[in-house]
């Protein structure tokens, strides 16, 4: 048996993923070995921004139509998210200095659907006493919610107005503050995005602090609280890769692994290439490299790429949007994301939108869920679907030496994501990440 | 007008081992090893050219070794002004490499990329005097020559000992970009305005 690229490493990472990317990233500036391999010739695995060529071919969809553009104009996200400005990924990045490489716009609108209509999701407070999302009396009771949430501070009895957060719920705080169910609803899943309402009747701390992230991201940079790369989200595995391949680390796109090598007592010890192999004291990867043993399921998320030739209607002709409908609105557990960017983030021709629906899957007809959300599109000159399922390891990967990923969230955005790549760092190193860099406070770093 | 500082991204091309960051290293360091440790550690590094108009400031990436498994990211040529593809004349694989190499940068690059192909002596496996290093030499210089003029490529041989000729290299290049069209230096964290307003170089 040959030896695959130098044959010997410390780690050995599959997929090139964000998560992947990140961990090989950190692995090696802390010094380690690492060989980084994928089956594709692109960067990004599931979260790949792919142009024409790879989209068509990956939906098996024929040529793509003369009219969209030149190919290398497009970088078409498989799996739509938004940055929170100041977010734990934002965090990371700024951590780890991958900022050096991406340059980021602000996503020009927030939107919530309620009651029929799409309404703009207040930036500013006095945006949220002209909107027609609350009452006149409503208004005052939200602005008095939001001025506790911001003044909150979990370590200062003070800021707490008497409420223990971590007893009190999610439901009884809102109730506290005399706030009706409808904005319950708006506010749950348009500020603090979450995805169902679990978190009701489960302590209310969490969503709070959601709820500040919210706040301090919409504050940072006005229009709405996302942030999204130029060129797509592709651009973050590949900066994170860049970090890895400068402190030395072996990258190898368009090579599958063909087969991890276990030692006798079940751990990795390296992986087989064709008729090669390289030796490692771990592995690392997503769910799709892995025995269908190592991972369970986890649900679906149904995901539709649609190229519009036209905004979407009724947020201002915006070139970068998000809309959330609240499941409740749509009678739906989960919500139902929408999200468009375009040329102005240089991930398609001029002229040329891309929307892309997402939810969870409740039923079995992809089609019937994203219904609500393709009804805000308009005329749609091109859709793929994809129905994904997701998954997550078994186990934590200390007994068998597989420290695997979990997949992306339905969430529209990556603060869940950063929380199993987190763990999935403690995993593999035994050490929780500095992460309390603050986004406001890093240009003395520079 | 000459303290005006345009800021162009510069992009390092080329097989494994043909010399690609020994000459990035005499250009922004002066300084020269014979034997160059793969690249290991730097983002980008920055270098100037004093012209008579302008003052050019090259922020160059080295391909990191993601070259060596053809594995470099698209970001990696997003935004290159300028690109160096450098060979070996006692390799020719690597001569056909950095064809392939333009090929590469013509497709995924911007169209008006400024392209330099430059094969370097007298460093590592290279090292010796010339006449010892024409006795092995493999890429013909008539042939190069003509292949990057066919191509509207700038093409010269230099010697990494020479940080005169690595110098002549950098500032024939800067002479051909444009330095109407301006790249905005890069900051900590750059959030890019709604809608940016084109701002002239000076």
């Amino acid at each position: 048996m040959e030896a695959l690229a130098d044959g010997e490493y410390d780690a050995i990472v599959m997929g090139t993923g964000l998560k992947e990317c990140v961990i090989s990233g950190l692995l090696s500036v802390q010094g380690m070995r690492v060989l980084h391999m994928d089956r594709n010739n692109y960067y990004g695995a599931d979260c790949a921004s792919l142009n024409l060529t790879n989209l068509y071919e990956k939906f098996n969809a024929g040529k793509p139509a003369d009219n969209l553009g030149a190919n290398r104009d497009f970088n078409v996200d498989l799996i739509p998210k938004f940055i929170m400005a100041c977010g734990n990924l934002t965090k990371m990045l700024l951590h780890t200095k991958v900022t050096r490489y991406l340059e980021f716009k602000s996503i020009e609108g927030s939107y919530v659907y309620k009651g029929g209509k799409i309404l703009k999701v207040p930036a500013t407070p006095e945006e949220a006493l002209r909107s027609p999302l609350m009452g006149l009396f409503e208004k005052r009771r939200f602005r008095s919610f939001l001025l506790f949430v911001d003044r909150y501070d979990e370590n200062d009895a003070e800021t707490h107005q008497g409420k223990n957060l971590k007893v009190m719920t999610m439901r009884e705080l809102y109730d506290s503050f005399g706030l009706q169910p409808d904005t319950h609803q708006f506010i749950s899943h348009a500020m603090c995005l979450e995805l169902d309402d679990v978190h009701l009747d489960k302590p209310a701390l969490a969503t709070v602090k959601e709820l500040q992230t919210y706040c301090y991201s919409l504050s940072r940079y006005g229009t709405s609280p996302y942030i999204y790369p130029v060129y797509g989200l592709g651009g973050l595995p590949e900066g994170f890769s860049r970090l890895c391949a400068i402190h030395g680390g072996t990258f190898m796109l368009n090579h599958d692994v063909d087969e991890i090598v276990y030692n006798d007592q079940g751990e990795a010890i390296g992986v087989k290439s064709g008729n090669a192999m390289a030796r490692a004291k771990f592995v690392v990867g997503d769910p799709s490299y892995f025995p269908k043993n190592k991972v369970r399921a986890t649900g679906q998320i149904v995901r539709c790429i649609c190229f519009l030739n036209h905004p979407i209607p009724n947020c201002g002709d915006l070139e970068s949007v998000q809309i959330i409908i609240p499941g409740p609105q749509v009678n739906r557990k989960n919500d139902i994301f929408v999200c468009s960017i375009s040329s102005s983030h240089a991930v398609s021709a001029k002229g040329i939108y891309i929307a892309i629906v997402s939810t969870k899957m409740e039923g079995n007809d992809a089609d019937k869920e994203v219904i609500p959300g393709l009804a805000l599109l308009g005329h749609i000159m091109q859709r793929f679907t994809m129905v994904a399922t997701t998954y997550a390891p078994v186990s934590d990967g200390h007994d068998d030496k597989c420290y695997i990923s979990s997949s992306f969230d339905a969430s529209s955005h990556f603060e869940g994501d950063v929380e199993d790549l987190l763990s999935l760092y403690k995993r593999v190193t035994g050490k929780d990440l500095d992460m309390t860099i603050n986004a406001d406070s890093v240009e003395a770093d520079y | 007008m000459s303290n005006r500082v345009c800021h162009f991204k510069l992009v390092l091309l080329g097989d494994t081992a043909v010399g690609k960051s020994c000459l990035v290293v005499r250009f922004v360091r002066d300084e020269f090893f014979e034997f160059q440790e793969p690249t290991i550690g730097a983002a980008f590094l920055t270098q100037t050219v004093a012209l008579d108009d302008a003052t050019v400031k090259f922020e160059i990436w080295d391909t990191a070794g993601q070259e060596r498994y053809r594995s470099l990211a698209p970001m990696y040529y997003r935004g290159a002004a300028a690109a160096i593809i450098v060979y070996d004349i006692t390799n020719p694989d690597s001569f056909a490499g950095a064809k392939s190499w333009v090929k590469e940068l013509q497709r995924r690059g911007d169209t008006n990329v400024v392209i330099a192909m430059v094969s370097l002596w007298e460093f590592g496996k290279n090292a010796g005097n010339k006449a010892d290093l024409e006795s092995r030499r493999k890429v013909d210089f008539n042939e190069a020559n003509a292949y990057a003029e066919e191509n509207g490529i700038l093409h010269m041989e230099t010697s990494a000992k020479n940080s005169n000729n690595v110098r002549a290299l950098f500032v024939e290049i800067a002479k051909s970009l444009p330095k109407t069209i301006q790249q905005p230096e890069r900051e900590a964290f750059p959030i890019m305005p709604q809608k940016q307003e084109s701002r002239n170089c000076c």
